[in-house]
């Protein structure tokens, strides 16, 4: 059931050029592409280790601004996605280790709040470097030539782009398969991994910490190692998503409210089950769209009323889905997934 | 001797002492340095007030509160309220009615504070006692419901906060200039740190919340209801974290609802270097964040912002649990 549901949200997403045909909605599909990645990385850490890290988009943000700064620097070129993804993963882990043997042999309280300062220091050293990473402007450049939509993937006998239902195929077409490709091939890997021998040590790390100790398993290792992979998904997550958009900003790869929503997305989705990444991302992508026309709807129905339309304002959506998250939490902790799967695991 | 002796047991309590006096040779000027120093010395008490309530709720009832800074931006908002209602009080020439003024604000947001702070206990913390993911992650929740109803009460503009009159001007002593407020807010933050030292090391209450945190258990079996100190704790720590956060809006004279967010950070970072449980502990890593940062924005103005990691990321190397943990991790 469960993996139904994201079969068919996979299969939306790859058909979406062709049923959707506004810019806007191809834009929400790559996002969902490229978060279903970054939030199934998240659950690799938080579903697979128990705990919780605040500076996941520090990752996301090393990928996007490597590759960012070298297609700048470098220009268009495959090149220089390469070079500057690379250093931007090396990076990342480079940082996840130094903050994984900092605090990860402590209470993984202790943990979650040094990656909140940790997170903190990085959107100011993006802003105060502003030479180099663009400060709060961010940095636009050009992609390589074959993601532009002037490119024409397939002409006719008279040199116009060839139409598919309505689609051209043309070199936004190509960026958008490229990103869902990609996302696809990291999701998959993702879940190859928490089935591996690997994926059960994390899964008895996260049951029983002193247990798994006990055994032979050196949890300090473990999770430094989970820690790191998932930071490595991220920062790829980072590149494709910095290729994708052409510009790269503190606003969308490094913000603290993106940290945020991509823990709700793990949590409403269902922790520890890479499936509850897919649709909490997709929940969360729709609810950001849809929760404010019916919010504006409502606004607008009780604005006699004193202080309702201020709480029904669309801006407040934030609200709603906070009080919805906090009795989600206590009544469903396992999340959508989570909840669906249960009775077969039984 | 080395520094790791000098610096071990009763005498990592002089390390403000020794940050401070490091700094004067580095920065040379004397009236400069009493300037910063006892800016760094308000900034410190400040953020002690918020700071220890978190370290004490965290050492007795192993509860990580991520919406604490939620108390800290409502009492902000609330003591700037009242000192905008008051302002007739507030501009008067009479010392009295400025007190009468800025006690109101104070204990208006104290107040709220407290009451919150139980109300919060009751609703959200006490179903997931004992489970740290969920806590953590209820409490984010709530750090977002409650960010956004400060934007629905007060909305999203900046507010300006009038000072006391009799709290605006600054001491002149020789060429060395102190701010009134300053001084109140070191005053204030010792104030509070006596009353809670004592509390907690003369008073039979006090006995109990250190049995407490050492032994949960025990404390139980002796026939003490712990959840009782457990709720006391909170609202205290929670009073405390609104009445830090209304001297911050007095300290600022410009609250934007970001306040919350801006002061977590130090909050958590205090926390973590004071040693997780100990209310020693807040003071010294508040007293060492206030004058490090207030030294470096003098000394390397590009540092400034990242001085709290750097001393988060010293300490942490030279003392993983903090300089004074109480709790055991």
């Amino acid at each position: 059931m469960v993996w139904g549901i994201v079969i068919v949200i996979w299969l939306g997403l790859a058909l979406s050029p062709f049923l959707f045909h506004d810019v806007r909605s191809q834009q929400v599909a790559a996002r969902i592409c490229v978060f279903i990645v970054l939030v199934a990385s998240y659950d690799l850490l938080i579903g697979y280790t128990g705990i919780v890290s605040f500076a996941h988009t520090i990752f996301f943000g090393l990928g996007a601004y490597g590759a960012a700064t070298a297609l700048r620097h470098m220009g268009p070129g495959w090149d220089a996605i390469v070079i500057g993804g690379g250093i931007g993963i090396v990076m990342a882990v480079i940082l996840a280790i130094f903050i994984g043997l900092l605090s990860l042999r402590v209470k993984a309280i202790f943990f979650t709040m040094v990656t909140l300062a940790v997170a903190s220091v990085a959107v100011v050293l993006v802003s105060q470097f502003s030479d180099f990473t663009g400060g709060e402007d961010g940095i636009t450049y050009k992609v390589p030539k074959l993601f532009k939509p002037a490119t024409k993937l397939l002409v006719d006998d008279d040199g116009h782009v060839v139409r598919w239902l309505g689609t051209k195929l043309n070199g936004k077409l190509a960026a958008f398969y490229s990103v869902f490709c990609m996302s696809l091939l990291l999701y998959l890997a993702m879940i190859r991994i928490v089935n591996s021998p690997l994926g059960t040590v994390l899964k008895a790390v996260r049951e029983n910490e002193t247990r798994a100790e006990a055994i032979g398993y050196r949890v300090v290792t473990y999770r430094t190692l989970v820690f790191c992979i998932s930071a490595v998904f991220a920062a790829i997550a980072g590149i494709i998503y910095a290729v994708w958009l052409k510009y790269t900003g503190p606003e969308t790869v490094l913000s603290f409210s993106i940290n945020i929503d991509i823990l709700l997305m793990v949590v409403i989705g269902g922790m520890g089950t890479m499936s509850g990444a897919v649709i909490g991302v997709v929940l969360l992508n729709l609810a950001q769209y849809y929760l404010r026309d019916i919010m504006q709807l409502g606004a607008e129905a009780t604005a006699n009323l004193p202080l309702i339309p201020e709480l029904l304002n669309p801006d407040r959506w934030l609200l709603w889905l906070g009080l919805s998250f906090i009795l989600l939490v206590y009544f469903f902790p396992a999340g959508i997934a989570g909840t669906m799967l249960k009775p077969r695991v039984k | 001797m080395t520094l790791n002796n000098l610096l071990s047991g009763n005498n990592i309590r002089f390390l403000p002492v020794a940050i401070a006096f490091v700094a004067l040779i580095m920065i040379g000027n004397p009236s400069i340095w009493v300037t910063l120093t006892v800016a760094g010395l308000a900034m410190g008490m400040m953020i002690f007030l918020m700071a220890s309530g978190l370290s004490l709720i965290f050492g007795l009832m192993d509860v990580m509160n991520f919406s604490h800074s939620a108390f800290v931006a409502f009492g902000a908002f609330i003591a700037a309220s009242v000192l905008g209602r008051l302002s007739g009080w507030n501009e008067s020439d009479s010392v009295l009615l400025n007190m009468l003024a800025l006690f109101s604000a104070l204990g208006a947001a104290m107040v709220f504070g407290m009451i919150a702070g139980w109300f919060f206990e009751k609703v959200i913390i006490k179903p997931v006692y004992q489970d740290h993911l969920r806590q953590i992650l209820i409490t984010v929740g709530a750090l977002i419901v409650s960010e956004q109803l400060i934007l629905v009460i007060w909305g999203g503009v900046p507010i300006n906060v009038a000072r006391p009159q009799f709290l605006q001007s600054s001491f002149i002593i020789g060429d060395i200039s102190i701010e009134i407020y300053r001084v109140f807010a070191v005053f204030l933050g010792t104030a509070a740190f006596i009353v809670l030292h004592l509390t907690l090391n003369r008073t039979r209450i006090g006995l109990l919340v250190r049995a407490g945190v050492e032994n949960r258990e025990m404390v139980e079996a002796l026939g003490f209801k712990v959840e009782r100190l457990f709720i006391g704790v909170f609202v205290v720590g929670s009073g405390l974290a609104a009445l830090g956060g209304a001297m911050w809006a007095g300290y600022e004279t410009l609250i934007t609802p970001e306040i919350g967010a801006h002061m977590m950070i130090s909050i958590f970072v205090v926390v973590i270097i004071g040693g997780l449980g100990s209310i020693e502990g807040s003071l010294l890593g508040a007293l060492i964040l206030g004058l490090v940062g207030n030294y470096m924005a003098f000394l390397f103005p590009k540092m400034a912002l990242a001085t709290n990691m750097l001393v988060m990321i010293v300490i942490l190397m030279w003392r993983p649990y903090g300089l004074r943990p109480m709790v055991k991790s």
